[in-house]
């Protein structure tokens, strides 16, 4: 109702309001107006920031608080290790949230959150004040679990690049530097990790670049876990039909220590392995600023909510959304995913500060395409609804399964889904 | 306007079930208002719900249903042409490549709410 007042009004002042427009210049809502504060620009921050904004109609005051100057994406950074890609394509600003939104980003790193007094302290030293905060952290690394990385100089010899920014292109450039006859030794964490199906597609990308530039180099997968963890069947198939001289994968490897100046992996049962490259995805648990807040109940690694509003099961008043939370069964640690908490993060959260009824029938739905080549990319999807009796998200029978092989038009599809949730977090 | 009291009382409801949620310990059951949830009868969804609901397809297909090149555009598509694609790919009667793994997802109440919402968008 108020929005039709507000387009009528418009019109009437002669502006030809198209909703982005609405939405973004509707907005000079007071001081007193309600604020959220966001933490995190990633896939569920951002989109969670920007979609507060469109389902309050500019009511509510959204601040979004991150350290890095532009967004950098995960999904489709194994384009950039393959070679296919550069980092421009995975970089994006924040300017729109803040020009066409109304959104205000702020350039800092938040130290601690103060949730009695609805605070969040920033590295730059002061203090901002929130009526519901969201915090979407991303993950931190377990490197406790290895001794061996604990030194700057181990962490820049051998790479994780399972944070998208200086190691994608670090990674790439080892690749590269890599005779040719090299092992390139992959190792994978226990689950639950972030991106499930992210390391079995890395290796088919620097499989891809293998055969082309490096014909007796090779990559072994050594996955902590029994099996493939992601799209198994397709991986299987595609390891060795396509690269069948290129891909060797090792399971049940669980990682002990990592010898960083030799790049030798140790693991538990397993005889000693020396790559040439070496890359090691450890243990992944929330990041700091959700562990040390309280957030992180499961374990002190990963963060319980209530899936109607994602909000902590542990700290009123304070949201989780992404690969921090504790997923329900089936629900991936993804982009896609975050993006998807982010949207029922919003919904309820404005629906809470302006005194509505918070939407009680959430659905949430997962995409996560995977290229095994420079053209060929597949699928899993699913779609999660909410289980009233059981409160949690479940598998929506009969939803989602996986692409029946790679193909080139899901290949442009994964191309157009990645411009398009980009532009759907941050345009 | 009976309908608008219940859609309040159930808001209530979940907003109670919410706050006690949020301040129990974290290791305790969070499921006081279950039985109440679990017994009242399908409500019709709100217009918030609706919303959300449908910014679900905007990852792939566009913030207010305006895609990006690569997808299609959903904005001002009139209702019934979105239905009748959407049961094509439950179905199994059109060919897809992913969407009949998404439209499996939703019931056909919900399918016909979101379509509502993009044919409202202006294109």
């Amino acid at each position: 109702m108020q929005r039709r007042h507000f387009v009528q009004s418009l019109s009437a002042a002669g502006a030809l309001g198209s909703v982005s427009l609405l939405s973004a210049c509707a907005t000079a809502p007071g001081a007193s107006a309600p604020h959220v504060v966001v933490v995190g620009g990633g896939y569920g921050g951002a989109t969670a920031a920007k979609y507060v904004r469109l389902f309050s109609e500019g009511k509510v005051r959204v601040t979004l608080i991150e350290p890095n100057a532009n967004f950098i994406s995960c999904p489709m950074s194994n384009l950039v290790i393959g070679g296919q890609r550069d980092m421009a394509f995975l970089t994006h600003s924040y300017a729109n949230l803040q020009q066409r939104h109304g959104v205000q980003v702020v350039r800092d790193r938040v130290n601690t959150i103060d949730p009695a007094r609805r605070m969040v302290r920033l590295a730059g030293g002061s203090e901002i004040a929130y009526d519901r905060l969201i915090v979407s952290p991303g993950i931190d690394f377990m490197w406790q679990a290895l001794p061996g990385m604990a030194s700057a100089e181990a962490k820049a010899r051998v790479l994780h690049a399972w944070k998208a920014g200086e190691q994608t292109l670090a990674l790439r450039r080892q690749l590269e530097a890599m005779p040719d006859g090299g092992v390139y030794a992959l190792a994978i964490p226990a689950v639950p990790y972030r991106c499930p199906p992210g390391p079995y597609e890395r290796a088919c990308m620097v499989a891809n670049y293998f055969q082309k530039s490096k014909p007796r180099s090779k990559v072994i997968i050594f996955d902590a876990n029994p099996e493939i963890q992601s799209k198994r069947g397709l991986f299987t198939r595609v390891f060795s039909q396509n690269f069948p001289n290129h891909i060797e994968y090792r399971h049940g490897h669980t990682l002990l220590d990592v010898d960083a100046t030799t790049n030798t992996l140790r693991f538990e049962v397993q005889e000693n392995f020396r790559a040439a490259v070496a890359n090691v995805l450890p243990p992944m648990r929330a990041a700091d600023l959700a562990v040390n807040t309280g957030l992180a109940t499961v374990l002190r690694r990963w963060c319980e909510v209530n899936f109607l509003s994602y909000e902590s099961v542990a700290v009123p008043n304070v949201h989780v959304l992404g690969d921090a939370i504790q997923t329900s069964a089936g629900m991936p640690k993804s982009g896609h995913m975050a993006n998807q908490h982010g949207k029922v993060c919003a919904g309820a959260v404005v629906s809470l500060l302006l005194g509505q009824p918070v939407p009680s029938m959430p659905i949430v739905a997962n995409t996560c395409y995977s290229f095994v080549n420079d053209t060929d990319a597949m699928h899993v999807a699913s779609v999660h609804r909410w289980d009233a009796q059981q409160r949690t998200m479940l598998v929506v029978p009969g939803s989602g399964g996986v692409s029946p092989a790679p193909n080139e038009m899901e290949g442009r599809y994964a191309i157009g889904w990645a411009v398009n949730i980009w532009a759907d977090m941050l345009g | 306007m009976k309908t608008l009291v219940q859609l309040l009382a159930v808001g209530l409801l979940g907003a109670a079930a919410l706050a006690a949620q949020a301040q129990a310990p974290a290791a305790a059951p969070a499921a006081t208002a279950a039985p109440a949830a679990a017994a009242a009868p399908a409500q019709p969804p709100s217009a918030m719900q609706i919303r959300v609901w449908a910014s679900t397809c905007m990852a792939c297909h566009g913030t207010a249903g305006r895609a990006q090149p690569g997808m299609e555009s959903l904005a001002g598509m009139p209702r019934d042409e979105m239905i009748r694609k959407m049961q094509g790919f439950k179905t199994g009667r059109s060919p897809a490549t992913i969407m009949h793994h998404h439209t499996r997802g939703y019931s056909d109440e919900q399918i016909a709410a979101i379509a509502g919402y993009f044919a409202a968008l202006p294109r």
